[in-house]
Order: structure tokens, then sequence, then C-alpha cells
């Protein structure tokens, strides 16, 4: 079930809001309108739905309006028409107090420069959004020091905010906000301000959490990767206007237009695509059925210098070569598990490709790619090389 | 020759100007005088009751014995300044000085004043301050009332006070308000407008009242600067009561003001010198408040 329904949802800054829409319903450009309105388009009529538990990244570059769509949401920037509908309540229309409400039970914020309080401590930073609720003491000193234990920050609960480093800073802003256990997060290029390093540190942290927690959250970020390391889905914005929106495959495979496609071209394709993407279905032999004879005609028929052996439930067991099989042919075993090898080279199914390229480099048979012990699939070289060369031409095969 | 007329036209249009004054100084005198007498209802309570309060404070700072407020005075001189011995050696000195000059119920007259007027001058100012801050019409309606009231010579607001409050330090402290409440206003302002826009909307993200963004954001926030106004306020009400003497506040003011009148550098020289200590403790003190709470 959506938790978040965004629909028709625009922002105009500046005056003349109706002549602006007017004129940017009819095809206009945001520049083109800015010169015969003097408005500013913020948002320009966006649509989309967010399902609970959903990391929903927008993305776009400086200027595109994520920010302004991101405030829209809890109601920071007025809309210029068009809905945001909450758990079925439309926040675009709700009065004063009822949108109080939504701020401090259903919703938080993380912000891009952390947007601490420098003259309290990191516990009463923390406590904030429960003491305007009018929490007592001591249960809200209870539950910001659980959602500080969350983050990694419990004994630093008496310090001040500049005394702690950008990435520890950014920490206490997500546990404020995680404090008053919202539905929905809104986080504004919360990592955006942090050192490459940290920032992934955070990004892993973020996903980490959500799998304990399994919040909606709505990420904004002008970074690709980045919103394909954490996202779920993605939306894409340019001028306003979201022009795609889809799960990182989507957006990396099939870019929506040019746009997408420019935004997309400088992505590192290998951190992104993963074993997954580029493995294939395995040839295999069941070692509780088949003998050697099996195997070699198998390993015959397509012209394989090895195979390999799984049980009747998949799960991987090893592997045979194409000269030790024909050897125990001749010498009329009966039973695979003489000839089994098992120095095998095995990945996870989200195993990056770059890794696999690691691997795959001194192996002499495909890589197996696994999942609970159980063979998902193979990679072969070529598919790595392709994959790195060009993201196109990736081997889709489902195991 | 067209050009020439036109000429002949301004200058003697100039020149008729001078004619016929208008009369603002009148009106100004009209208003006044209407005002003393249709408020005489308000000023006279306040001329006569607060007055008498204001005298009986004075004289209770002065029953205090001279040894107790220099002791209490070091001490928080001391503690306020961190423990450091500058400050509290400097109001020994200048305290005992001022007790030997046969200056203390003077001093504690002018004191009295001073506390008087910036208290009032304050408690008015932060909340026109903090309106100010909150509406930009409310901006733009204040601040020249502002100007007007820094630029206008603070001799002249003796005058209406006079008027309205007769002699004595109840027009002291009149006088000093109007002269010293705009810094505490302005500064109110400025600090609350300067808190960034981040923070306010962290507050408002996460569901504050306007009061509550008011009280545990934006003043906690301006506090440094509005109490860098409090100090310029203290600071000015100071130099206020010192020109309040001319109007009958007595004090440390009126010794300098009787002084010149009998042309006696020496005496004029030795109660200036009681206001620069009184000042100085005064403004280190203030300033260190602002410190502290940073
Ligand atoms: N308060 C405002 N008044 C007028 N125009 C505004 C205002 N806020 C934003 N804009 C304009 O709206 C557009 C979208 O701005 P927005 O801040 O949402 O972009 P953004 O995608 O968040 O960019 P960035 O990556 O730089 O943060 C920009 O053209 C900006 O100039
Ligand atoms: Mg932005």
């Amino acid at each position: 079930m959506p938790v978040i329904k965004v629909n028709n949802l625009s922002k105009i800054f500046g005056k003349k809001t109706k002549e602006a829409q007017k004129l940017l319903d009819e095809g206009l450009k945001k520049e083109e309108i800015l010169e015969k309105t003097g408005c500013t388009v913020g948002v320009n009529r966006a649509s989309f739905e967010v399902e609970e538990g959903e990391v929903f990244v927008i993305m776009g570059l400086s200027g595109s309006g994520k920010s302004t769509l991101v405030r829209l949401l809890n109601r920071l920037i007025e809309p210029t028409e068009g809905d945001v509908e909450i758990d079925n309540e439309n926040l675009a229309k709700m009065n004063k107090d009822d949108l109080r409400k939504v701020r401090r039970e259903k919703m938080s914020m993380v912000f891009q420069k952390f947007a601490l309080f420098p003259f309290k401590t990191v516990l009463e930073n923390t406590e904030f959004g429960l003491e305007v609720q009018g929490i007592n003491k001591e249960e809200r000193s209870k539950k910001a020091k659980e959602a500080l234990e969350l983050v990694g920050l419990g004994s630093f609960i008496e310090q001040y905010p500049s005394q702690l480093s950008g990435g520890m800073q950014q920490r206490v802003g997500l546990a404020r906000a995680l404090a008053n256990d919202p539905e929905v997060l809104l986080m504004d290029e919360a990592f955006s301000a942090l050192d490459p390093l940290i920032r992934k540190d955070m990004q892993d942290e973020l996903l980490d959490l959500q799998e304990k927690m399994q919040k909606t959250i709505i990420f904004i970020t002008h970074d690709l990767d980045e919103a394909l390391r954490i996202g779920d889905r993605i939306a894409l914005m340019k001028d306003g206007s979201i022009v795609q929106i889809g799960s990182p495959e989507e957006i990396l495979i099939n870019p929506a237009n040019d746009y997408v496609e420019k935004f997309v071209e400088d992505v590192d394709r290998s951190k992104v695509l993963t074993a997954e993407n580029i493995m294939k279905r395995p040839e295999t032999v069941d070692i509780d059925k088949h003998g050697p004879r099996v195997a070699l005609e198998r390993i015959r028929e397509q012209g394989l210098s090895s195979i390999y052996v799984v049980d009747r439930s998949r799960n991987l067991k090893g592997y045979v070569t194409a000269d030790d099989v024909s050897d125990a042919k001749k010498q009329e075993k009966k039973d695979l598990k003489e000839i089994l090898r098992t120095d095998m080279p095995t990945v996870e199914k989200d195993t990056s490709i770059q890794e696999i390229f690691d691997i795959i480099h001194d192996a002499s048979v495909p890589v197996a790619v696994v999942e609970d012990g159980k063979l998902r699939g193979i990679i072969v070289r070529g598919a790595v090389i392709a994959a790195l060369a060009n993201g196109n031409e990736v081997n889709g095969d489902d195991a | 020759m067209m050009l020439n007329l036109f000429h002949l036209t301004v200058l003697s249009f100039i020149s008729s100007l001078k004619e016929e004054t208008l009369p603002v100084a009148e009106f100004v005198n009209k208003s006044v005088k209407w005002i003393t007498e249709k408020f005489s209802w308000f000023f006279d309570p306040i001329k006569n009751d607060f007055g008498d309060k204001l005298e009986d404070f004075a004289d209770m700072l002065a029953e205090i014995p001279p040894s107790i407020v220099i002791v209490l005075v070091v001490l928080i001189a001391f503690f306020i300044t961190g423990k450091k011995f500058g400050l509290a050696t400097f109001s020994l000195v200048g305290l005992l000085f001022i007790y030997n000059q046969q200056l203390w119920e003077e001093l504690m007259l002018t004191f009295t004043l001073v506390l008087v007027a910036s208290l009032i001058s304050v408690i008015v100012g932060i909340p026109v301050g903090i309106l100010m801050s909150k509406s930009n019409l409310a901006e733009n309606i204040i601040k020249p009332i502002l100007d007007f009231m820094q630029t206008m010579p603070a001799f002249v607001y003796l005058i209406p006070a006079v008027a309205f409050f007769g002699i004595g330090m109840v027009p002291g402290v009149f006088a000093s308000f109007i002269f010293a409440t705009p810094p505490v206003v302005r500064f109110t302002n400025l600090g609350i407008r300067q808190v960034s826009k981040e923070l306010v909307e962290a507050s408002d993200a996460f569901g504050t009242t306007g009061s509550q963004k008011l009280f545990k954001v934006e003043l906690p926030m301006a506090k440094t600067t509005i109490m860098a106004g409090v100090n310029q306020t203290v600071m000015l009400s100071l130099s206020m009561v010192v020109i309040a003497s001319m109007i009958g506040a007595p004090g440390l003011g009126r010794e300098v003001l009787s002084a010149l009148q009998r042309a006696n550098a020496g005496t004029g020289f030795v109660a200036g010198l009681g206001i620069v200590i009184l000042a100085i403790i005064i403004d280190r003190i203030t300033q260190n408040l602002n410190k502290e709470s940073a």
C-alpha cells in the first residue's frame, strides 16, 4: 500500500503563478517562463507513489527541483497546485494543526548541512522532536538514547555538535529524525556534505538501519552512484519535472530519454552491475543420479572443459573436469564423488563485477554464483569483460 | 530666454518660501501641551509614585554598607570573568576611590537610574524586536522610528520629559528610555532574522508551534546578538543619565553639571572619573554575561 501519493504537484516561485503554470502546460521551457513571467519553475506536475518500506530516491542536477519537491512533501513550501497524500490524508489542504501533527508524528527530515542546534547537546538535539510534542523528560531521554545507540553514538550524548566530526553530526541528525519513530524519513542530500569515504559508510549504515526498521525513506541526491546504491526505485528530475521513475537497473539499462542517458553515461557500471546481472544458466550434473558417463556426455555436447556438480536440491557440491571424467569412465568408476573437485571460485548474487573480475582472472573454471549454498548461475570470463566494456551487452539470463 | 524665465520663477518661488514658516515647532508645542493636559491622569501617578519608589530604592541601596556592596561587586567581577583578577581588582580600586571622594550616595543614585532605565528599555525593546523580526510590515514601520529616536539630539527629549514628568529622576528615566531602547530592538530583530534558514526549517519540520520555535530555537540562537544589544542599551542609558542631570536627575551627573556651572575643573574631573569607573564595570560585566552564555 502506498504511504505517500503525490498527484500533479507543482510549485512555481514568483507572483504570476497562474500564468506561468498555463505557459508551462503549453510546453514552454523553464527559461522561457522565467523570461516571460519572472517566475521560476520549482516543480512541474510531479506524480508518484511511494510504497511502505521503500527507499525512493529523487535524483537530478542542481536546480532541477529536488529540494523543492521534498519540501512540498512536508509543506515547508506551500504547493502552487496538486496534492500530497500521506496515509490517504491530503497534506496540501490540511489546516495548520493537522499539519503540525503530521510533521510531529509521521514525517521527520534530515538536512544536508545537518541543521543541529549548536546550543544543545547531542542528547538534547535528539530529543527535540519529542520535546516539541510535550513528552516528559524521562521518556524522551530514553527514546533519544535508543535512537543514538542505533546510529552508534551512545557514548557521545553530552557532547555539543561542534565537538563532533561531520559524519557524527549527521548521525545525530539521523538519530533526531528517528527518535520520533516516524513513518516517513525525508532526507535532502543528507550525505552530500560528507567526504567520500564517510559518505559510503553512511550509505551502508543507512541500508543496515533500513533492514531493521523498514521505514519509508525519500532520499534526495544529485549523485547517481549514491542513488543506485541505496534506492529501491529512482525518480529522475529535470527542470522541475520527473522524467523517469524506475528501479536502478531499469534506469541504467533503459534510459527513458537522452537526458537520462547522459546522466547515466558517466556512472562506472562495474560498481552497479552485480553477479546476478551477468550470470548465465549453469550446466550441471546430479551427484545422486548421474555418473561419469552422463557427465561426459553433457561436457561433450556443450563443448565444455568442466561441469558443476549439484545434489537434488541444487546444493553446490563441486565440479568435475573433462579429463577426470573420461579417465573415470575408462576405469569404469560409477561414482562422481571420487573425482569431485571443490576448489571452485564462488560469489554471491550481489557481488560487484569489479570483485568478480579480480576472482575470475585466476580461475580455471567459470565462477559459481551461489545463494544459501545453492547454485544459481555461472559467470564466464567473457561476460565480465563485456559488462565492463559496455553495460548494454550484459547477459540477462536467469538461472 | 525660456531658460532665463524658468530660472527667475524658481528663484522667486524659493525666496517666497521664507516668507511664511511652517508652524512645526508650534505644532509640537501644542501637542506636548495637549498631551500633558489630557494625559495628566496617566503622567501624574507615574511622576509621584514611581518617582518616590525610585528614590526609596536608591536610599535603600545607599543604606547598604558600602563595604558589602564593594565585596559583592568584586566577587561578581571575579567569577563572571572566569576567575580572573583584572576586572575584580579594577572594581575594588575604582569603588574605593569613589567612596573616598564622598561620591558614594551619588553613585547609588546613578546606578539606580541606569538599572531602572535599562530594565525598562530591555523589557519593552526585546518584544518589539521580536515583533519586528516576525513581520516585514512592522520592520518597515519601526525602523524609521528607531532612526529618529537615535539621531535626534538627546537634549531634545529633556523638554517634553519635563513637561510630562516634572523634574527629577522620572523624566531622566523617560529620556533615557527613548534614547537607549533602539539598540536592543535592532539587535533582537537582527539576531532572530539571522538564524539560519536550515535551523528554522528543522524546527518547522519537527512540528513546532510559533512560540516553541521562538523560545526553543530562535531566541537561544539570537541570544549572543541580543545581549550585545543589551550591552549597548545599558551604556547609552548611562550616558543619558548624565545628560538628564540637566533636568534635575540626581547622581554623579549632577556633580559634573554643578562643577561646570562653578567652573571647577577638579570636582568635575573627579565626578567624571566616577562615571567612567561605573561605565567600565557595568560594560565588562554585561559583556561577560554574554560570553558566558555563548
Ligand atoms: N525560495 C525560492 N524562490 C525562488 N526560486 C526558488 C526558491 N527556491 C528554489 N528556487 C528555484 O527553484 C528551482 C529548483 O530549486 P531546488 O533548490 O529545488 O533545486 P535542487 O534540485 O534542490 O538543486 P540543488 O542540487 O542545487 O540543491 C531552482 O531554479 C531555484 O532557483
Ligand atoms: Mg537542493
